[in-house]
């Protein structure tokens, strides 16, 4: 039945620190490379080597510059996923039961022998989580490698999902975000752990650590060691500005100023 | 959003479909034997020919048997279950009107008040998408209801009721447009992705070079510089020249057919734009 679980056993999820994401895609790559093998359909690629090429991921990520005020702009690398709301209005919607949300750890799931490919759990999506493959017609979304994190054929540090594994600057973070005393959820509390488009009323289970304060440099610039050149330099330099032309005179207090000015301007 | 002929080919032909068949259920008009016939096949011609177009629409239709499932919480499985529903039910009113000059009219206005429902649950399916603005307002169902209403008045040969209809539909879509300029809601990276606070947020590197799904689907903008140009032709074709037609010249076949002509290319031009102007909150994270 697509009608939500009132509550889940477990909230599995992930918590994604976009302070520490370096934004290199290896989730992305481990993602695709775990999950065309596994659970389901493989990923499709479409005329991977053509001119056109476009594929089907179940995690991307984005990179935005942020520009504050007065201050340095900061990269923030953004990786997407499927959140696993608790409010999933890809589960309701849809028509055939083939989108459902699992009670007992609350991962929202495809079961593709039942889907239609109608396409509107993505339109319900605000997240661009889930995408249609185009060689299959079913749709593909993140399992949270559901076949992985129960699996004891693989040793125990393997049993999360392909991109928190495989993760090299340690930006992501599996586990259960019901348990207020898990590491995820301390986590969240510590580092104020935010819900995507809140206003959409998904209540997402994944959260996102924003990026950590930048400090500023407390050094005033460089100032210049001579302002007034003497001795042999200062006549070679009195001598080349009497040439006609634009010359580039030793910098003198004043000149320093106004490029310090003009930087601040840009 | 993509508007793919599939979708507008259905929203558009079922429409007028269950919207004859809701005026057929009341006996309106009140024809029997092959003027019955007549009217009849252009229901389910219509109704059908706008339910196959959607199935068009659909990555794996050998599944479909199950979208009748969830009609608990899905709008679509409701959508499906009320239009074969109505479908049925007219069955054996078309048969006793066509072939037993028999009326069966209990079922015949319970068979309208479920083309009624099939055209309000079509409605829902948009109206429920909270990340689509323009489509999720109280407004979109009672405009598909016009919709069809006025093409069902026109295809039953309800002149003046059609007329009257035609325009009150029309100023319900010029309603609809204005309320959904003003809740365009993409753009704003800044909301999307929670880094707002922090500054101003834009796009460094898109996620894939190549186009996706997504893209494609829901970050849809080609054809939305014809806006203006294709308000004009919706305005005229769905309501005002049929009005003119039905209400200022005499009845006739050839009128009316006019008019029917004018209102289904009207309806066509205002569902293109329904779905070609609806921006979807996921066009954010890439800067759209």
């Amino acid at each position: 039945m697509t009608c939500l679980p009132s509550s889940t056993q477990k909230k599995l999820g992930l918590v994604i620190d976009l302070d520490t994401c370096v934004g290199c895609h290896g989730c992305v790559t481990a993602c695709k490379g775990w999950n065309t093998q596994n659970y389901g359909v493989p990923l499709s690629d479409i005329d991977p080597y053509g001119a056109d090429p476009q594929g089907t991921f179940l995690n991307r990520v984005f990179s935005y510059e942020v520009q504050p005020e007065g201050k340095s702009a900061q990269t923030v690398h953004f990786p997407k996923s499927c959140l696993h709301c608790e409010d999933a209005p890809c589960v309701t919607v849809c028509p055939t039961g083939a989108s459902y949300k699992r009670e007992e750890d609350g991962i929202v799931l495809v079961n593709e022998d039942r889907c239609i490919g109608c396409g509107l759990c993505a339109w319900s999506c605000a997240y661009g989580a889930r995408e249609l493959d185009r060689d299959a017609g079913v749709m593909k979304k993140c399992t949270l490698c559901v076949d992985r994190i129960y699996n004891e054929n693989l040793p125990e540090e393997d049993r999360v999902p392909a991109c928190v594994r495989t993760c090299p600057s340690g930006a992501r973070h599996f586990g259960n975000l019901g348990d207020p005393n898990s590491d995820v959820s301390k986590l969240v509390a510590d580092r104020g752990g935010f819900d995507l488009m809140p206003e959409q009323g998904t209540r997402p289970v994944n959260k996102y650590l924003p990026p950590r304060p930048k400090d500023e440099m407390d050094v005033p610039a460089l100032k210049p060691v001579a302002t007034e050149a003497s001795g042999f330099l200062g006549w070679l330099d009195k001598a080349l500005g009497r040439i006609p032309g634009k010359g580039d005179r030793l910098p003198t207090k004043e000149t320093v100023q106004e490029t310090v000015q003009e930087s601040e301007k840009v | 959003m993509h508007p793919a002929p599939s979708v507008i080919i259905f929203t558009t032909l079922s429409g007028l479909g269950f919207g004859l068949f809701a005026f057929l259920g009341l006996g309106l008009p009140d024809v029997s034997g092959w003027v019955a016939f007549v009217f009849f096949a252009m229901a389910y011609a219509l109704s059908c020919t706008g339910l196959l177009a959607s199935t068009f629409h659909l990555g794996n239709p050998r599944n479909a048997i199950y979208a009748f499932s969830q009609w608990r919480s899905s709008w679509l499985s409701r959508e499906g279950i009320m239009a074969v529903a109505t479908l049925l039910t007219f069955a054996p009113v078309a048969i006793g009107r066509v072939f037993l000059d028999m009326e069966l009219a209990l079922l015949g206005a319970i068979g309208s008040v479920f083309a009624v429902l099939t055209v309000f649950t079509t409605s829902m399916i948009y109206t429920q998408l909270k990340t689509i603005a323009r489509w999720h307002m109280p407004l979109t169902p009672v405009l598909f209801l016009l919709y069809a209403g006025a093409g069902g008045a026109l295809l039953a040969g309800q002149a003046s009721l059609a007329g009257v209809l035609t325009l009150i539909v029309t100023g319900a879509q010029l309603l609809a447009w204005k309320q959904g300029d003003g809740r365009s809601t993409t753009g704003d990276l800044g909301a999307a992705t929670g880094l707002g606070e922090i500054g101003q947020v834009r796009l460094l590197e898109s996620a894939h070079t190549a186009r996706n799904y997504i893209l494609d689907e829901m970050a849809f903008q080609v054809g939305r510089k014809h806006v203006q140009k294709l308000r004009m032709i919706a305005t005229l074709c769905v309501g005002a020249l049929p009005a003119l037609l039905l209400l200022a010249l005499p009845a006739g076949h050839l009128t009316a057919l006019i008019a029917v002509v004018l209102h289904v290319i009207g309806v066509a031009a205002s569902r293109w734009l329904f779905f070609a102007q609806a921006e979807h909150v996921v066009a954010s994270y890439y800067g759209r």
